[in-house]
């Protein structure tokens, strides 16, 4: 592990300008991923800004329905939240089912979208790695690659995409609101999620549009009375403490006998939190009979591309939107 | 950038500590403890090498095993993720001080420590100070209402020798006492 320097901030912009003018300061939150990949020189920073103490830890329902989520408020904190339970189940149970209780009490939702991906040749810092090291190739693609994408890869990258709390996000249309710190002085600016997680293309390297030293201060999830009724389905290796292999949130409105409307996201399957926007577009106005759900699950994962070990993952990803979408317009069920 | 520091009115470049050892303050266990450490060691290390608390044990080190367990603000969180200069002005609770927080215990356990000696609930015993801890937050915390909770909620504690179904005796026992 390298010598690091150490500054604790107590204000937003003075953290934002402090890393912003030197690429080897990173941000610190809860360190579950800066702290582990330090130690394994994955990653490599010289100082680290402690953003903990800043005031942006707050959890606070909306008017309009939806929650706006301090970027430094914990996992087990958002998970809890009566708002956050009430009106987004999914969000609630993305949290609950990912990573260990010690873990969500560090964990915060900021870090979160910015965790590092699994791949065990990103994670032991020599293999050659596109994402760790631009041009040096991908070992996933002819090594062990059970875990990895089958949605949005290239031949440059298939490293799984590991939050699941995004997912939902993802399927809800949530915003990731930054401060940013430029030649013309200090800004905010806000980012759809949906074009927040970056496919890796030619540049895994690249996997957010945020500028070097953009803090992200806040997640807001806007007022989505559908998402009342959602839920989150994940299958994993083992029943807990683990990333998914497949998850799906989904939520679901029936109107006079077909789906009104209706949000799906994939987890664990491609190489961002994945909207499955062509299985919503098949399935607004049809009825909610098990063909249909079939149907649709194919139409989104037609595009997927497999190795020999990951070849399963379609066809689990599809059971398990199936069942999620089941599950849901079963009469009165929820969760 | 404005920074704080124990010391009185530090200057920006005052404020960036390390990378050499700097002096920490810590909270443990109820007492203020004073060392000099480089920003990048963790908390377990602090712990076990510099203030000779070995409870908390280091099984992994990547926060897959939950042998570290302590509590920073009465959270249970993992030592081995955790810098310990980010501790200061917080307080850390190791197994040492579960008892009494004061040291001042006259050997008298904590009821979660009593019912994991009564029921048994360990053999090589290296996962025990971890699991203790984090029990004794899962009931806290409201979730070991029943088995299936109890091991959810406790999934983030691995035990190498299986001794899961005693451990959860011991968790449900300490649970219906407090
Ligand atoms: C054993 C283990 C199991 C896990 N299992 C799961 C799981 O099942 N599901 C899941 O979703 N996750 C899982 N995780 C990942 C975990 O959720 C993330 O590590 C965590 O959310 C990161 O948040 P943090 O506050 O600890 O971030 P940190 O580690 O402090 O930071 C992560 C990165 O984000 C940057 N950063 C932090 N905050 C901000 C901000 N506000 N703005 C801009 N940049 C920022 C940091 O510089 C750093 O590069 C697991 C982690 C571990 C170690
Ligand atoms: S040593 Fe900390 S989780 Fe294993
Ligand atoms: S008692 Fe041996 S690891 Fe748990």
């Amino acid at each position: 592990m390298r010598p690091v320097t150490y500054l604790l901030a107590d204000d937003v912009e003075g953290a934002v300008r402090t890393v912003t003018a030197d690429p080897d300061t990173h941000f610190l939150a809860g360190g579950t991923t800066e702290v582990d990949l330090l130690r394994q020189n994955v990653l490599t920073p010289h100082r680290l800004v402690d953003i903990n103490r800043l005031p942006l830890t707050g959890i606070e329902a909306l008017p309009d329905g939806g929650v706006r989520i301090g970027a430094l408020a914990r996992m087990s904190e958002v998970a809890e939240d009566r708002g956050v339970r009430e009106r987004f189940p999914m969000i609630s149970r993305a949290l609950e089912l990912g990573a260990s209780a010690q873990l969500r009490h560090m964990a915060s939702m900021g870090g979160n979208m910015m965790q590092k991906v699994r791949c065990g040749y990103y994670r032991d810092g020599e293999s050659p790695c596109n994402k760790r090291l631009p041009g040096s190739g991908c070992a996933a693609l002819t090594g062990v690659s059970r875990t990895h994408a089958v949605l949005g890869t290239s031949e440059h990258c298939i490293a799984t995409h590991p939050s699941d709390v995004a997912v939902p996000l993802v399927a809800l249309d949530a915003r990731i609101h930054t401060r940013i710190h430029t030649r013309t002085g200090d800004g905010e600016r806000d980012h759809a999620i949906g074009d927040f997680f970056l496919e890796p293309g030619d540049t895994p390297d690249r996997e957010h549009p945020l500028a070097h030293g953009e803090l992200i201060t806040a997640i807001e999830v806007p007022g989505l009375p559908i998402a009342r009724r959602s839920l989150y389905l994940k299958v994993r290796d083992r029943e807990s403490y683990e990333f998914a292999l497949v998850s799906v949130a989904a939520a679901v409105d029936m109107v006079d006998g077909v789906i009104g409307d209706v949000r799906l996201a994939l987890g664990g399957v491609g190489t961002r939190p994945w909207r499955a926007i062509r299985a919503e577009e098949f399935l607004i106005g049809a009825p909610a009979i098990p063909e249909n759900f079939e149907q649709a699950a194919r139409i989104e994962l037609s595009d997927a591309r497999t190795t020999a070990m990951n070849a399963f993952k379609p066809e689990l990803a599809r059971r398990t939107l199936v069942r999620a979408l089941e599950t849901l317009t079963r009469d009165g069920s929820q969760r | 950038m404005a920074v704080r520091t124990p010391e009185a009115s530090p200057g920006p470049e005052a404020a960036e500590r390390g990378p050499g050892p700097v002096k920490v303050r810590l909270g443990v266990n109820g007492r203020e403890r004073g060392i000099d450490i480089e920003p990048r060691v963790s908390l377990l290390e602090v712990l076990r090498a510099e203030l000779d608390l070995t409870g908390a044990k280091r099984g992994c080190d990547q926060g897959t095993c939950g042998a570290c367990t302590v509590w920073v603000d009465g959270r249970r969180v993992l030592a081995c993720l955790t810098l310990a200069i980010t501790c200061e002005g917080r307080e850390v609770t190791t197994i040492e001080g579960l008892a009494r927080p004061d040291g001042t215990g006259d050997g008298q356990l904590h009821p979660m420590q009593e019912e994991f000696i009564a029921q048994d609930a360990f053999q090589c015993g290296y996962c025990t100070p971890g699991q203790i801890m984090s029990a004794v937050g899962c009931v806290q915390e409201g979730h070991a209402t029943d088995d299936a909770e109890i091991k959810e909620w406790m999934s983030g504690n691995i035990c190498r020798c299986a001794a899961y179904p005693h451990i959860r005796a011991a968790i449900r026992a300490a649970r219906d006492r407090v």
